[in-house]
């Protein structure tokens, strides 16, 4: 339907994850429409993240250098380390401003159906940094389904002889949600999480 | 284009765009069917933690004009706790839910296929047996017509001295027409059992020679007749 350079831009845009055919399009009119430079800006950018960003070698987060800048952090808590599946849940959690300690990225989680066990995921990694770190207490936050929790779990039977305080994020309502709304599967982890009012208070 | 109700076993989901999953359910009475179960990626979606593999639940479908359905509402009948704690179960769990994603074409209603697979389910979640997978995977073979001949040599028809087994000629041989991989009386008696009405007293058994060679043996069957690698099954063996 394209001359064949536009059509290009279009198919290369909707392989992105969330664009569709109709946003591709919309968005390769956009870019036809600006300046020379703000196309140099744009390719430039994006060919400089892929040649610098590398996986950090200790958390393996994304980083510029082999340590990203939370490991290379003195300020933060040495004692406290955060799994998580992905590089993007370590922004969501730095956006609670509540964590102040060191993460590790497995880099997803536990998924017999996809053939996605134990050895695809850095978990070695994460088993040979809790003694020369001196972690003391290791915090599970995965993504709260069934591979989540099958992956947390067996995280957790295998940091226990390690001697080393092992918990996971609760899980429960959302804030500003209605009850009546709530799927058992969450209402009932809420109940079984649930703690003394006053501690809460406390804390504020 | 319809709304209609029915109840199933969510077989595995896939992401799709923000906040979506396309859900792959067995149903009881619409057979395997794929529906986009809108927003329950999101932290607020009403039915995001029912429809997980593994779930029973009654769901409420649109059928509109493509492949795809929606789904519109979702209650959970049994969420099978054991498995979902459990590393082991789930992956085992998997294993079931993979080979009957593969064998089960699509809206093609089959309710005792679903049902063997819901009895497997409620059994694993109860009371778990190292023969439960392996004599899903021969009973869902029998269900298919597939599972190999165990009563009698496939080439001279002997019944007597039967020492071999070949999944590929369907079935075993005896000492002198003796082809395929060798295999102990025990594991044909408690293969018979399993296919022959004795699944209960075929779940007992806890010679761990016994279950892991009729382990191989049922998960190189449904390999061999699904002509693919069944993933979900030893990566929890580290």
């Amino acid at each position: 339907m394209y001359i064949d350079a536009v059509e290009e831009v279009i198919d290369a845009l909707g392989r992105l994850p969330g664009i569709g055919p109709k946003s591709a399009q919309r968005i390769t009119f956009h870019l036809m429409r600006l300046p020379v430079e703000d196309i140099e800006l744009l390719t430039s950018a994006i060919s400089l993240m892929k040649e610098k960003i590398r996986f950090c070698d200790s958390c393996f987060n994304i980083s510029e250098q082999e340590l990203c800048p939370i490991c290379k952090d003195g300020q933060r808590d040495k004692g406290m380390l955060c799994v998580v599946e992905e590089p993007k849940d370590i922004i969501a959690l730095e956006k609670t401003a509540e964590f102040r300690g060191k993460y590790h990225v497995l880099g997803g989680s536990i998924s017999p159906i996809d053939g996605i066990g134990p050895e695809q995921l850095k978990v070695a990694e994460l088993l040979r940094r809790i003694e020369p770190e001196r972690i003391e207490e290791v915090i599970i936050a995965m993504n709260p389904n069934i591979e989540g929790e099958a992956t947390a779990i067996y995280i957790a039977r295998l940091l226990e002889p390690l001697g080393v305080k092992v918990t996971k994020i609760a899980s429960g309502l959302p804030v500003g949600g209605d009850l009546e709304y709530a799927d058992e599967l969450t209402l009932g982890r809420a109940l079984v999480g649930r703690h003394p009012v006053n501690e809460e208070y406390k804390n504020v | 284009m319809s709304l209609y109700r029915d109840q199933g076993i969510v077989l595995r989901t896939w992401k799709l765009g923000e906040s979506d999953r396309i859900i792959v359910i067995i149903t009881e009475e619409n057979g395997k069917v794929r529906a986009v179960a809108k927003g329950v990626r999101k932290t607020r979606s009403k039915f995001g933690g029912r429809l997980e593999p593994t779930s029973h639940v009654a769901l409420q479908l649109f059928r509109g004009k493509g492949e795809l359905g929606i789904v519109t509402q979702a209650e959970t009948i049994d969420r099978f706790q054991n498995i979902r704690s459990n590393p082991e179960l789930f992956s085992d769990a998997s294993a079931m839910l993979e080979v009957v994603d593969h064998v089960s074409p699509d809206q093609s209603p089959d309710p005792s296929r679903y049902k063997m697979l819901l009895g497997a389910l409620q059994t694993l979640d109860e009371k778990s047996s190292p023969l439960l997978v392996p004599s899903f995977f021969l009973k869902l073979l029998e269900h298919e017509g597939l599972a190999p001949e165990l009563g009698f040599c496939i080439k001279c028809l002997d019944t007597d001295n039967l020492v071999s087994i070949s999944i590929s000629e369907g079935g075993v041989f005896c000492n002198k027409c003796q082809r395929g991989r060798t295999i102990s009386d025990t594991s044909i008696a408690v293969m018979r059992a399993i296919l022959g009405g004795g699944l209960k007293q075929a779940l007992e058994v806890k010679d761990m020679q016994t279950v892991s060679e009729i382990d191989r043996i049922a998960s190189e069957a449904v390999e061999f007749h699904l002509e693919r690698k069944i993933r979900s099954r030893r990566v929890m063996d580290t």
